[in-house]
């Protein structure tokens, strides 16, 4: 049982240290010199020109590029340990670390939320368009759904955003809270934030709630077939039983995976989505700083993105012996 | 009627194929008095497993009862509601399933899979009365807190039975209960199964392929071929005087002590559900066949010792050649 959790923790420790690994050697290897693109941007716009040769050397002082590669190296891994991720370069001196916090909690409450939704709906329908006896209208569902989920969600962002926020304005379109409103934490705030959260979030449940209903479907079909399904049937259990802890049960386990993965992923964002209605999350930090050539706020918020993936597996792997039992059994 | 603990008549399932109906259970007909064992053999696709799981109406599409009629100590099972179904299932007749590695719910430990046993059929369970059912088929009480996965084949399918006998139903229908686990395990299992149906006083309905197991356990044998039941006798006879040129040839392929390295065969194979001839289903591969069996089909002769047979000349005992 520890030998498992140590194994997984020492696992998730490894991942991590290739993920920063990467991340710090990436921009070193990539061809050009930030330092003299980053002169060349200043110079082009007009900026302050002056000795090119002191200016790249101040830069590279700052920067600490001046430095031995290995001493980069664990300078780096001290100022991620220390949650310092360098400053922006477009919005300097603001630091890496407070552009990817302001928008971490918009993600996380928009993509997370509606994540959770479209996992549970789209799993439960999904599971009732398999049962044999449930309502025959819930099988034609397979066919709509197929068609939505094949739709991208920024399409179907799109269409809502013209259907509710300007054909019929009943919704806010932009921004993730009501423009002027000082944040409290008081009801009228937290009204204005769900509703500006209702159309994007809208777009991604429905984007996504078709796979999650055919993943679905196609487990419980084959869990079915199982033997232990015939059994649960011999032994008079009730359906609603033998839908639940024999059918559902076992069909949700790939499920689970693929929701631990789409919640570690979600610090990225939904970019598009963001975009479109320009929610203050990280997605459109992240479109921002890649329009701006902020090198570190991208790098800082792909550090995140792998920080949190791995963090997920983690959490799966921990949780996983408890939703199946084989798993702890299997690693041990 | 009502004295017989399970009584079949004129059972028929179908299933619909793209190329028609295929009759996998043709008018079988039989009855077992209480604590009575009855072996079915055939080979696969004679309709055993499907005779088997149809007296739980567990048939699923495209599968379907088509006709005759199962009682269960007088109970009609075709005529029940879904929910009266439901009852009977483990109350009145219990499953001992095929696939003893993946029968049991994976994810729920041994206990809970009695507990919801007990608790569709609004009994009281608890560890002691756990503990007792899992004695009784030679396992510990610790098994109740295992998951499957942490069993043996022969462990689980111990805790099938254990689950099977559990509300003293009248009767066991074990399907291939053995066919899973390996030779040693299978004489075991065996002996335990008849040891809790005895205990339990059900009749059981044993399907099984192995003619020399069945022997040794079974009271009377069924011998299916093509889905008609073509023989049934108490064990003793059917072996010492097989009526049936099909169970003959059946017995003869059986591997004996004296007669090393010998077996014989039965040459061909059985017919398509789909196709079979007019007559006697088993005319083609029949050695003693005439005529009459190509366009007349036997029906059931009632023999001395309440044997019965579909052979033309099931009256007369079956020669070698």
């Amino acid at each position: 049982m520890w030998a498992y959790v140590a194994n997984r923790i020492g696992l998730a420790a490894v991942v991590v240290l290739i993920a920063l690994s990467v991340n710090f050697a990436i921009p070193r290897i990539m061809p050009g010199d930030p330092v003299e693109q980053q002169l060349a941007a200043i110079s082009a716009a007009g900026g302050q020109t002056g000795d090119m040769a002191e200016a790249a050397k101040a830069l590279r002082q700052r920067f600490q590029l001046d430095r031995p590669i290995w001493e980069q190296y664990l300078g780096y891994l001290w100022n991620v340990a220390r949650a310092d991720l360098g400053v922006s370069v477009a919005n300097y001196p603001q630091r890496v670390s407070e552009i990817v916090l302001s928008g971490l909690p918009w993600t996380v409450g928009l993509l997370g939320l509606s994540t959770l939704i479209s996992f549970g709906l789209g799993t439960l329908t999904g599971a009732l368009m398999a049962w044999p006896s449930a309502p025959r209208a819930l099988r034609l569902l397979a066919l709509p759904l197929v068609l939505v989920s094949a739709i991208p969600y920024f399409v179907i962002g799109l269409v809502l955003l013209a259907l509710l926020g300007i054909v019929w304005p009943i919704l806010p379109v932009a921004g993730g809270y009501p423009f002027g409103q000082v944040m409290n934490a008081d009801l009228p705030t937290a009204l204005g934030v769900l509703k500006h959260g209702i159309l994007p979030a809208l777009s991604i449940v429905l984007a996504s709630l078709g796979a999650w209903a055919l993943a679905m479907r196609g487990m419980v079909v084959s869990v079915l077939g199982e033997d232990y399904m015939m059994l649960a049937e011999a032994k008079g259990l009730t359906e609603r039983r033998i839908f639940l802890a024999y059918g559902v049960r076992n069909a949700l386990l790939p499920q689970f995976t693929q929701l631990a993965l789409k919640l570690g992923a979600l610090v990225s964002g939904a970019i598009l989505v963001e975009v479109i209605f320009a929610y203050p999350g990280i997605g459109y930090k992240l479109y921002v700083a890649i329009g701006q050539k902020d090198v570190f706020v991208v790098q800082g918020i792909v550090l995140l993105l792998s920080l949190s993936i791995a963090a997920a597996m983690l959490i799966l792997d921990l949780f996983y012996p408890l939703i199946d039992p084989r798993v702890a059994a299997r690693s041990s | 009627m009502s004295r017989h603990a399970l009584s079949v008549r004129s059972l028929t399932v179908e299933f619909a194929t793209a190329r028609g109906q295929a009759r996998a259970v043709d008018e079988v007909s039989f009855d077992l008095v209480p604590g009575e064992r009855l072996g079915l053999v055939g080979e696969s696709g004679s309709g055993k497993t499907t005779t088997a799981l149809s007296l739980l109406r567990l048939i699923r599409p495209p599968g379907r009862i088509v006709g005759g009629e199962i009682r269960i100590a007088g109970a009609d099972v075709l005529a029940a509601s879904p929910e009266e179904l439901r009852r009977m299932r483990a109350a009145r007749i219990a499953l001992v399933p095929q696939g003893a590695m993946s029968a049991l719910n994976p994810v729920l430990t041994c206990g809970a899979q009695f507990e919801d046993l007990f608790a569709a059929h609004g009994e009281r369970g608890g560890a002691a009365r756990i503990a007792a059912l899992l004695a009784s088929v030679g396992l510990e009480p610790q098994v109740a807190g295992f998951f499957p996965h942490q069993l043996s084949g022969g462990m689980k399918q111990r805790v099938c039975i254990a689950l099977a006998v559990a509300l003293r139903p009248s009767v066991i229908v074990a399907d291939e209960p053995t066919s899973a686990l390996d030779v040693i395990v299978q004489r075991q299992v065996l002996r335990t199964l008849v040891k809790a149906q005895k205990e339990a006083g059900a009749a059981i309905v044993m399907v099984g392929h192995d003619m020399g197991l069945m022997a040794q356990f079974a009271h009377r044998i069924g011998v299916m071929y093509a889905g008609r039941l073509v023989e049934i006798a108490p064990v003793r006879d059917i072996f010492a005087d097989p009526r049936h040129p099909y169970t003959r040839a059946l017995i003869e392929s059986l591997p004996d002590l004296e007669r090393r390295g010998e077996f014989r065969g039965l040459s061909g194979l059985p017919p398509s559900l789909l196709d079979l001839p007019p007559g006697c289903a088993f005319a083609p591969r029949c050695p003693r066949v005439v005529e009459r069996c190509r366009v007349e089909r036997p029906g059931p002769t009632l023999l001395a010792g309440g044997r019965e047979a579909r052979c033309h000349f099931a009256a007369e005992p079956v020669h070698a050649g």
